[in-house]
């Protein structure tokens, strides 16, 4: 009977199909901004969290969508008979209050983390959004630090690390997923939020608040590192520049008011307008998250930055020959 | 009426060709330009529907371009100046122009029919309505002919909306392009709320009132209560932009989050304002095709009511996180839990009313399936975006993108091409096909579920919404591409819905009487339905009337029911009281005309003039507006004090008192503004609380001549209207005059003291948050002491020329209604000026 074969074939390919499901599932919820690969404990627990309401809401949206089937089309003279009122009672009202008295208390205390007083000896970094990048500054610490950079954030492991959000014009919104839920940076406010990495890696973070012209290109990289290798990188940041009067690069660049916006600590540039660039070659990308960091991709974001990232308040370095960029480029990636 | 006449039908009346040709010619619409002083609700209604669908298909075309550049990583179909705008765009339209017009439009179209009467209470604001929401939206979408649609988001959080960042004249257009359409919903608020508590056809008590006209009852209050506060940051946020006012300047003592506040105290009952009238569809039409009763009607109505109260009290689950204590956030986590609540209730009771009865499976019914389903998804994710670490995470990401599609495609699109497909047949008279009804549904159905059910997970990877791109390499592409896929399927079911409307217009199968075999008032009417909805005013004996009173359609479609004719050439239906619908006086409506349209054209002036910071032109704007509102309430008197209304019953016409509908009106609109009045006032304590120093060091506060005088006289205000208000009770001309003429008196010398208070300001109004918010609060009461003087002439006019009894003196009651709540701002604002400046200083 070709009923009884559809069965059959349905039989044996529906656990297939499930288990095929699941595991692209499961590969699908890895990325480097995924909520659902958790690197850090307050993450982790959301994730959990997240995991036990989608199973909840299967099991509730099956069962809803079984009655409601049942009830649009099986044989009016074949149904079971209910209570109407009692359905109603029992089904719209008391499992619904039931189920979310259960989930309510559950869902106060995860990622608490993020949010917890931390001891004075925390590491502290202070994150102001701008449009559309992030400063980033480290003040004070185990190791008494103090420097300024810019969209990247570098955190030891293991360790809890306090994050002092603002913002210097319009609200946006630090969203790091793969270590905590996101927190607002609010002109005039001052916000805190508690991130911890459980193991090194390189984690990308978004701006999540609607911010202007560029929102869609105000990205960050957070790179959690054994707690050694970032006090050396801590050290290594805090280093300023050797002076280098003979680099044609340097010259140029100070020669085209580059540094009017820009800092190069132990250079003539103090500008506070733009990132500070005292390490910029050391860092991944430019632009906030836009580019890999490369001689190519800086003289390129030096004469079109404003068709890569519309709306931001760099100049474009047209008038410049290639080669001047190109000079100034590899100035910029010398910078580590 | 007796308890007797309660339980029979009234007696057949036969009516004369000639008396029937009158009847049907006092409700003939006009044609040619005539057509421009359309009043009648079905007119209206089906204008404001066509409308609301054809912002649908802009709003929708918009969300396609967006769908087209997000379909590969870095795409530049579109520019992110572009991208910005039409999402900012997107949501307005959807919100503003799409889904509350068109819900609100089912409710003028319908009521009337459903609750057994002729048309809305007042049909010239329902016109006026109409044309205020077109000529609003024809302003906001003008800003595309400049390149400078809105792009702030329609949110429009600030500063980024600012004059700083944002100088252009965008944001200008959404401001007063928004305000102008809200213009258009409270009005039909408040003729919905009127019609349905004074107009329902006698016997038809509120416990037998059809689902629909509950849900529209509860919907059109939160309208009334949740559009006053972003009216109120609007003006506000205008204010700031076009003079500096520091409402919401952080370095002048304001605050940004202010603006969240206002903005959410509106925009999450704004979501239940969309999904509750669907709902309340869905329970209209269940019926028919249950073949059942509704199930838990009284559930329902608890649910819909319990729904309208919990909706304003859960706004900051929009602000998790902004930085707010967890404390706080607990409290309202629940509140979003919590009503969840009554959504369940409505669910179980839509699916034991089909588990009941013998579903019969057509297109309409099929929506509805899907909207069960649809929303069922919805709900569940929005309980988890309830959870506030959950929250964290998602918010502003792609999953709550796809959350809200599930709950408003879900809970209001599925169902309002159920409606329309259902209730089409009442205008044009012909049935849709039923085949390409079902390549529609399954269509649209898919093709929404390919769209957004994808992210989900799109938002769970990271990708946060309002991106105009984004990079390869992050597992978005994949879903990405999905999403626009299905969004062109989802277009596909819509271009076949389309074609089935234009098929239907000539070759659809006629629809004849009830065709659906519908339990209710609206189908006992042949198709096309004439403009009168209802022949002859039946009498209601219980719910389900076309069911449990099979003749009853017949009975009504041969006038064999109240006012079966209009002898008078006027058209007229009944007022009833609002608990128990027992017949109360006959109302008089207007006839078409050109007030409605004009009076839309004045405001359109006067807003257009605020656009361009012309501000002489919104003067003469308003000038004409006032002139024209002037001849609008100038009604005539009856000719006669009472008539008989058929089945033996003689009742008074047109009574001008506390019945009157238009009373109750005034007192509605009242609680609209009352809404904006609290909301000013929480802005002053919310920025109290926010502020440095409140009121500013340099702020000196002292109770000054002027100010003593001032709540002097107030309180001769009260007393001078009492007076008048006393002249309407006791009939007394003198009385009236006397207390009017006072009354008028007394707010000219309030007038002269506040333009006098405003011209020795004791510190600059662009310096701190502080003077602003308490020049507002100022400004609130002048303007309403100049309403309550617009009121009085217009009342000394009447009383002069027509005289005032009791039962004829609607104008000195409103005035008296006016003045009453201008001294009680005037109370409040003096307590808050010189009150808490003196307590604090």
């Amino acid at each position: 009977m070709p009923m009884g074969q559809v069965m059959v074939k349905n039989n044996r390919s529906l656990p297939c199909l499930c288990v095929g499901i699941l595991v692209l599932l499961l590969a699908g919820c890895q990325g480097p901004q995924s909520a659902l690969e958790p690197s850090g404990p307050a993450a982790g627990e959301i994730a959990l969290l997240w995991w036990v309401m989608f199973y909840s809401a299967v099991a509730i949206f099956t069962l809803v969508f079984a009655l409601l089937m049942y009830a649009a089309f099986r044989k009016p003279e074949k149904r079971r008979q209910i209570s109407p009122i009692k359905f109603v009672v029992v089904g719209g009202l008391a499992f619904p209050i039931l189920v979310l008295s259960i989930l309510l208390p559950l869902g106060i205390g995860v990622g608490s983390g993020m949010d917890r007083l931390t001891p004075p000896e925390t590491l502290t970094v202070h994150v102001t959004a701008h449009q559309w990048w992030w400063e980033v500054a480290y003040k004070g610490g185990p190791n008494d630090l103090d420097f300024n950079s810019a969209n990247e954030l570098y955190i030891p492991v293991g360790q809890p690390v306090e994050l002092i959000l603002e913002s210097a014009d319009v609200i946006h919104s630090f969203w790091l997923p793969r270590l905590a839920g996101k927190r607002d940076m609010i002109p005039g406010m001052t916000n805190r939020l508690v991130i911890e990495a459980d193991e090194p890696g390189i984690f990308r973070g978004q701006c999540a608040e609607f911010c202007g012209l560029a929102h869609a290109k105000m990205a960050f990289y957070a790179v959690a590192l054994e707690p050694e290798e970032f006090f050396r990188w801590a050290e290594n940041q805090s280093r300023p520049q050797p002076a280098s009067l003979e680099d044609e690069g340097a010259r140029l660049f100070a020669q085209n008011g580059c540094a009017l916006c820009h800092t190069v600590r132990g250079h003539q540039a103090r500008g506070r307008e733009g990132p500070d660039l005292t390490h910029v070659g050391s860092r991944k990308t430019i632009g906030a998250g836009l580019l890999p960091t490369s001689p190519e991709n800086i003289a390129l974001w030096l004469s079109r930055n404003d068709k890569l990232k519309p709306g931001n308040r760099m100049p474009d370095y047209v008038h410049l020959s290639q080669e001047d960029r190109l000079s100034i480029a590899r100035y910029l990636e010398s910078l580590e | 009426m007796s308890a007797g006449q309660s339980t029979t039908p009234p007696p057949a009346t036969a009516v004369s060709p000639e008396a029937e040709a009158l009847f049907r010619k006092t409700w003939a619409p006009r044609t040619g330009l005539g057509r421009l002083s359309a009043v009648n609700n079905s007119i209206i209604g089906r204008r404001f529907i066509a409308t609301g669908f054809v912002f649908f298909l802009i709003g929708g075309l918009l969300s396609l371009f967006m769908r087209t550049q997000l379909l590969f990583p870095e795409n530049d179909f579109l520019s992110e100046e572009l991208y910005n705008q039409f999402f900012t765009m997107h949501g307005t339209t959807m919100m503003f122009l799409f889904a509350v017009p068109i819900m609100e439009a089912f409710g003028i179209y319908l009521i009337p029919s459903m609750i057994g009467t002729r048309d809305l209470s007042f049909p010239r604001l329902g016109a006026f309505g109409y044309w205020c929401y077109l000529f609003g939206g024809i302003l906001l979408y003008s800003s595309a002919i400049f390149g400078a649609m809105p792009d702030g988001g329609w949110f429009m959080y600030l500063p980024l909306t600012d004059k700083q960042f944002s100088p252009g004249i965008n944001q200008d257009f959404w401001l007063l392009g928004v305000t102008f359409v809200e213009i258009s919903s409270i009005s039909g608020a408040i003729e919905l709320i009127v019609s349905i508590l004074k107009t329902r056809a006698p016997g038809m008590t509120l416990n037998r009132m059809p689902i629909f006209a509950w849900y529209m009852l509860a919907v059109s209050f939160m309208i009334l209560i949740g559009f006053p506060p972003l009216i109120l940051g609007s003006i506000l946020l205008e204010s700031q932009r076009a003079f500096g006012i520091p409402f919401f300047e952080i370095a002048a003592g304001g605050d940004p989050l202010l603006w969240q506040h206002l903005f959410w105290i509106f925009g999450h009952p704004e979501v239940y304002i969309i999904f509750l009238p669907a709902a309340g569809l869905v329970g209209a039409m269940l019926p028919a095709f249950a073949r059942h009763t509704l199930v838990g009607y009284n559930l329902i109505v608890l649910a819909v009511v319990g729904t309208a109260f919990l909706s304003f009290g859960l706004w900051v689950h929009h602000m998790y996180a902004t930085g707010i204590s967890r404390f706080a956030l607990a409290f309202f986590a629940g509140a979003s839990l919590a009503v969840s609540v009554p959504s369940g209730v409505q669910v179980f009771s839509w699916i034991a009313t089909l588990w009941r009865g013998k579903p019969v499976m057509r297109t309409p019914l099929l929506f509805i399936l899907g909207f069960i389903i649809t929303f069922v998804i919805g709900g569940l994710t929005g309980v988890m975006v309830a959870i506030v670490p959950f929250d964290l995470q998602v918010h502003d990401s792609y999953f709550v993108v796809a959350h809200f599609h599930y709950v408003l495609i879900g809970g209001m699109v599925f169902p309002l091409f159920a409606a329309l497909i259902y209730y089409l047949p009442r205008a044009t008279g012909r049935m849709l096909s039923e085949r390409l009804g079902k390549w529609h549904f399954w269509l649209f159905f898919i093709g929404f579920n390919l769209t957004f059910f994808p992210m989900h997970l799109t938002g769970l990877l990271g990708m946060p919404r309002r991106v105009a791109t984004y990079p390869a390499g992050l597992g978005w592409d994949t879903l990405n591409l999905i999403s626009t896929i299905g969004s062109y399927t989802l277009t596909a079911g819509i271009l076949v819905f389309l074609f089935n409307v234009i098929w239907h217009v000539k070759r659809g199968r006629p629809a004849g009487v009830n065709p659906w075999d519908s339990p209710d008032l609206e189908w006992s009417s042949v198709t096309p339905v004439p403009p009168f909805n209802t022949r002859s005013i039946p009498h209601i004996t219980g719910r389900d009337p076309l069911w449990a009173q099979p003749d009853l359609a017949r009975q009504i479609r041969d006038a064999e029911g109240y006012l079966p004719t209009a002898e008078e050439g006027k058209r007229e239906i009944l007022a009833t009281s609002t608990v128990g619908a027992k017949p109360e006086h006959v109302t008089r409506l207007p006839h078409p005309t050109f007030k409605p349209i004009l009076a839309a054209l004045a405001t359109a002036t006067i807003f257009s003039g605020i656009l361009v910071s012309m501000y002489w032109l919104a003067l003469v704007g308003l000038v004409i507006f006032v002139v024209i509102l002037y001849l609008w309430l100038w009604g005539e008197l009856p000719e006669k004090e009472t008539k008989p209304v058929g089945n033996g019953l003689e009742l008074p016409i047109a009574v001008g008192d506390q019945h009157t509908p238009a009373w109750m009106g005034t007192l509605t609109l009242l609680l609209a503004d009352l809404a904006l009045f609290v909301s000013l006032v929480y802005s002053y304590f919310y920025l109290w609380t926010t502020a440095d120093s409140w009121p500013p060091v340099s702020y000196e506060p002292a109770l000054s001549e002027s100010a003593i005088i001032f709540g002097g006289l107030l309180v001769v205000l009260v007393l001078a209207t009492a007076v008048a208000h006393a002249g309407a009770y006791l009939s007394s001309r003198l009385l009236a005059l006397v207390g009017l003429t006072a009354t008028a008196a007394c707010l000219v010398a309030l007038l002269i003291l506040g333009f006098q208070a405003y011209d020795q300001l004791p510190f600059d109004i662009t310096s701190h948050a502080y003077g602003a918010v308490l020049s507002a609060m100022g400004v609130y009461v002048l303007v309403h002491t100049c309403l309550s003087m617009g009121s009085a002439l217009f009342a000394l006019a009447r009383v002069s020329v027509t005289g005032i009894t009791r039962t004829r003196s609607l104008s000195v009651r409103i005035l008296s209604m006016l003045s009453y709540y201008t001294a009680f701002t005037g109370v409040v604002a003096f307590i808050l000026i010189y009150g808490s400046a003196n307590m604090m200083g």
